[in-house]
């Protein structure tokens, strides 16, 4: 089967968040740094908005990430892109952060799950 | 309308009794799809509560691992950008394994360790003990979104899935089985057509079987008549008036 080969080797959980989240989840251990290529991205208020698009889409394209953990409130800057994918790997799952409470209406999944169920 | 059309094919009773086997296997199939279709819905929405539940799970839990991140930071200082520089390879992995419902893979993440705890000399001088407790804090929270994550792609697939099938249950209900329905109709008014284009041409055969056979049975009965004349010998006492034969 092909779908095997598509997500037997990935084994890894890439992050893009603010820097307290993506600290934590370094220090239990999901980083990989393999030469030039990071599995996390650290956003900051400097960080450019083309940066973040950029490291999204090469998550979501790489093929040895199986989930992506991505800060709500970041993931609300790309919005449009997180919304529009629709692959089932890597899998994208929004995080709340330190700073930024988590919201439920805003999550990608959830509103696909009230959009299912016509509320 | 697509569905009212009809599939090409010559009226004969092989071709009916061919579209009747159709319409059974379309019959079969669209309650099967409906059956699996149903079971995946089934599961789809245990999947939806389950990823409800988690989400609030995992809102709580990652509170108390920015909270221990917290405590860390007041203890030890600013770790971020030691912790950031030391990381090589990746300690905490996921794996995938295969659940079968009613004939989809359905991915479940399953974490493992491996190698050696990269950190294990983070906070060496002062709040070691600390940061460690937030690592198992952290382990935790990845724990739970890993979990998250695989029922989350449970719930991708599925609804591909689910759409599939019941574009399937639809198109088969729709416009399969009326298409074969109404070849079906088509092909037994036709066949009728023929019986009654049958029976008119051999009423018509027999009819003209009738009139050939009245008027052989007329010319023979002329012939017989004719016949009759000469069968009898001439009656020579009843008949006086004989023409005098003239010699």
């Amino acid at each position: 089967m092909n779908a095997i080969s598509t997500y037997k080797d990935r084994n890894f959980i890439a992050v893009i968040g603010d820097e307290d989240s993506v600290t934590g989840l370094l220090l239990a251990g999901v980083g990989h740094v393999d030469g030039a290529n990071k599995n996390f991205l650290v956003v900051d208020s400097k960080t450019p908005l083309s940066k973040i698009e950029e490291t999204f889409i090469e998550f979501t394209k790489r093929k040895d990430i199986a989930i992506i953990l991505i800060n709500q409130h970041i993931a609300e800057y790309i919005r449009q892109l997180v919304d529009d994918y629709d692959q089932a790997f890597p899998t994208i799952l929004e995080i709340p952060s330190k700073d930024h409470p988590y919201d439920p209406e805003k999550d990608s999944v959830l509103k696909r799950v009230q959009h299912l169920f016509g509320e | 309308m697509s569905g009212n059309q009809k599939i090409n094919i010559f009226p004969t009773r092989m071709a009916l009794t061919l579209m009747k086997t159709k319409l059974k296997g379309a019959q079969t199939g669209h309650s099967l799809l409906k059956r699996k279709s149903e079971a995946l819905t089934k599961r789809f929405r245990t999947i939806i509560q389950k990823i409800e539940d988690a989400k609030h799970k995992m809102s709580k839990i990652m509170q108390a691992a920015s909270f221990s991140l917290v405590e860390v930071a007041y203890i030890a200082g600013d770790i971020n950008y030691q912790v950031q520089e030391s990381v090589k390879s990746a300690q905490f992995r996921v794996r995938t394994k295969q659940e079968n419902v009613s004939g989809v893979m359905l991915p479940a993440f399953e974490c493992y360790t491996e190698g050696a705890n990269a950190f294990e000399l983070t906070g060496l001088g002062r709040g070691g003990q600390q940061i460690q407790k937030c690592k198992e804090t952290y382990v935790k929270a990845v724990e739970t979104l890993v979990e998250l994550a695989s029922l989350q792609t449970a719930f991708v697939i599925l609804d591909e899935v689910i759409k599939l099938t019941n574009r399937r249950v639809n198109a088969i209900e729709h416009i399969i089985i009326p298409r074969i329905d109404n070849t079906i109709k088509y092909i037994i008014s036709e066949l009728d057509e023929q019986d009654r284009e049958e029976f008119f041409r051999l009423k018509k055969v027999q009819g003209k079987k009738k009139r050939d056979q009245q008027i052989a049975e007329k010319d023979r009965a002329g012939e017989s008549g004719e016949i009759s004349q000469y069968a009898q010998p001439a009656d020579v006492l009843e008949t006086n008036d004989d023409s005098d034969i003239i010699f």
